[in-house]
């Protein structure tokens, strides 16, 4: 019974908590909180529950309003999209476990509208992964992206005018996304993404579809911040306050990597994308600019979650890289980088916020040796997404990388398995720079005179509270736990995401 | 030559809303212009979905119990209109939330100049 319901409900659910928030939370502010925490693990249950459905019983579709099809909405959970929403509430919960006390303190004034607004983007990102109906999926592309510019809108002092740079770019996405929709619906005649992809066949010579095609794919590049449609990015997120950027930069680009892979290899075809319309060719080579650019001007940057943003660039590199290559090796490397980076980057950014929070900036030059005294074990969850991000065999990031270079010599392309490598040590050298401040510069007995020891007296020196401390670490133990576990999750889920046509 | 401009005149206006939308949310330093360049920009769009969809000789899609024969060249597409209602919608709210965020950066900065807010950052 609740089995044909499971596509519709995760949205369902986490719209209704958006709903209550501001219901309760104006009597009680600190209820806002709670109504999150629990709306977002239901959504997470809903999720797990409905991956273990799809994986045995394959594809769940419902029929918004009875209606059939081609005429009606339909929302399809099939392993690809229940993956997605399984790592979208994942994470979205355990960052939000984060929040408590966090946004009070980060956002005083406008916690209830905070968390109100972080489940209608998380709403917005659910109906993105579980619509099938090309336009449905603009309307709720359109919603996450509001809800984002909102909280990005929150930040610190600079973030008004990165919000308004982001929303005038994330538009700008969501209208060439929109007109190339337009293209091929008036060529097709159809807006169901499966009525579309069997239409397609007899109308793919049009240079209409092609004009289309080519709109979709700059307005999801633009969402996702491929290269060199990155610019907002950077400013974006590294003036949103810490919760929010925990939530964005793992979520934001990869759903727009997740419409991109959804376009590419199940409305068109592959053989389509990669021969007629060398489209994927030119993915690939954006994304190894992006993640040689990312990487170099991760270095160049002083502030760690400037850093984090510009890595982030380069990351989407490597997912954008996989979905170029365009096999199914590639393809899966793709989608465990999905899941990887989102896992890393959201561990990487609460440590981050961790630090914000008990030393009061996050100025990598200021870093000292004694963070490794008074936060061990954030700077453990630190060092281990660190470990990951740059490749380091038992962690994910590792695995990852391993596949998009297995594929990458399997169809010759020496270059791509050179920038791989080379983004690896660059990767290295960036992390390493937080690593040695913290690890390796002298003890105690020889830095007796900090000039910054006053200032920072008046933060706390210790360890993060339970609540901030349990996510991250939890975060940066699943690297461990998939890193160990690839060889099960590829060979039971991602196996069966790969589209039959490769 | 000719025939290529005078058969697309719609698509010609519709390319240059879009240009001229483009055009203003990228080269003006005004914020409130480049919300303008926003708006003319989604209206090229919206102006794009409903013209394409429009028919000569053609009525609205409503059959009367007495027609046998339903002739769909008699009939506009109503979906492409449709969709642009819900386009409308979404391109009023990006406008409110621009707006909004004007607003506040004006609050704070007194002015909406994109060259004299960079340099009110530094």
């Amino acid at each position: 019974m609740i089995q044909a319901h499971l596509p519709l409900l995760i949205p369902l659910t986490l719209l209704f908590f958006a709903l209550l928030i501001p219901l309760f939370g104006t009597k009680v502010p600190r209820s806002a909180y709670f109504l999150a925490l629990s709306g977002s693990f239901l959504a997470f249950l809903i999720s797990l529950y409905g991956l273990g459905r799809v994986a045995t019983d394959g594809a769940i579709s419902y029929n918004m309003g009875g209606w059939a099809p081609p005429i009606g909405i339909e929302f399809i959970l099939d392993p690809l999209s229940s993956f997605m929403m399984l790592i979208v509430t994942g994470i979205s919960f355990l960052v939000i476990i984060y929040g408590y006390r966090v946004v009070p303190e980060e956002h005083p004034q406008t916690q209830v509208s905070y968390f109100s607004i972080v489940m209608l983007m998380l709403t917005g990102f659910s109906g993105i992964v579980l619509t099938g109906d090309l336009f449905n999926l603009y309307v709720f592309l359109e919603i996450a992206s509001l809800a984002s510019y909102a909280i990005v809108a929150l930040g610190d002092k600079r973030s008004l005018v990165a919000s308004f740079r982001y929303l005038m770019l994330g538009s700008l996405g969501s209208a060439f996304y929109l007109l190339g929709i337009g293209f091929i619906y008036f060529m097709g005649g159809s807006l169901n993404m499966k009525d579309v992809s069997q239409i397609l066949p007899f109308i793919s010579g049009e240079p209409a579809v092609i004009a289309g095609l080519i709109f979709v794919v700059t307005g999801i590049a633009l969402k996702m911040a491929l290269f060199p449609l990155h610019f907002w990015l950077p400013d974006a997120y590294s003036s949103a306050s810490s919760v929010s950027v925990a939530l964005l930069a793992p979520l934001g680009t990869k759903i727009g990597a997740y419409i991109l892979i959804r376009f590419l290899y199940f409305i068109f075809e592959p053989e389509y994308v990669t021969t007629t319309v060398p489209i994927t060719s030119i993915i690939s080579w954006l994304s190894v600019a992006g993640i040689i650019y990312g990487s170099i001007m991760a270095i160049a940057q002083d502030d760690l979650k400037r850093m984090l943003a510009y890595s982030s660039v380069a990351q989407v590199g490597y997912i954008g890289l996989g979905v170029g290559l365009a096999t199914p090796l590639a393809l899966t490397g793709a989608l465990l980088h999905i899941m990887n980076h989102s896992l890393m980057k959201a561990a990487l950014f609460l440590v981050a916020g961790n630090l914000q929070i008990r030393i009061g900036h996050s100025n990598i030059q200021k870093f000292n040796q004694k963070l490794r005294h008074t936060m061990p074990w954030s700077m453990a969850a630190f060092s281990l997404g660190a470990l990951s991000m740059i490749g380091i065999p038992p962690t994910a990031g590792f695995f990852s990388k391993w596949y998009l270079i297995v594929s990458a010599v399997g169809e010759s392309q020496w270059f791509f398995v050179f920038v791989i490598l080379l983004s690896s040590l660059l990767n290295a050298v960036y992390f390493f720079r937080v690593i040695e401040k913290v690890y390796l510069s002298p003890s105690k007995e020889s830095l007796t005179d900090l000039p910054e020891e006053e200032e920072e007296n008046k933060y706390a020196q210790n360890e993060v509270s339970f609540s901030m401390l349990t996510p991250t670490l939890i975060l940066s133990a699943c690297l461990l736990v998939i890193g160990i576990l690839n060889y099960f999750i590829v060979n039971n889920l991602i196996d069966l995401m790969i589209p039959s046509n490769f | 030559m000719i025939e290529f401009f005078l058969g697309h005149q719609l698509y010609w206006v519709v390319s240059l809303l879009i240009v001229v939308g483009l055009y203003g949310m990228l080269v003006k330093k005004n914020l409130l212009k480049k919300v303008l360049g926003l708006n003319i920009f989604q209206s090229g769009i919206i102006l794009f979905f409903v013209a394409s969809a429009s028919k000569r000789n053609a009525t609205v899609p409503i059959v009367e119990a007495t027609t046998k024969i339903i002739d769909s060249s008699q009939y506009i597409n109503p979906l492409p209109h449709t969709l642009m209602l819900t386009a409308i919608v979404v391109s009023v709210s990006v406008t409110g939330v621009a707006l909004a965020l004007l607003i506040k950066i004006y609050q704070k900065y007194k002015t909406l100049d994109e060259e004299l807010l960079l340099k009110q950052m530094q």
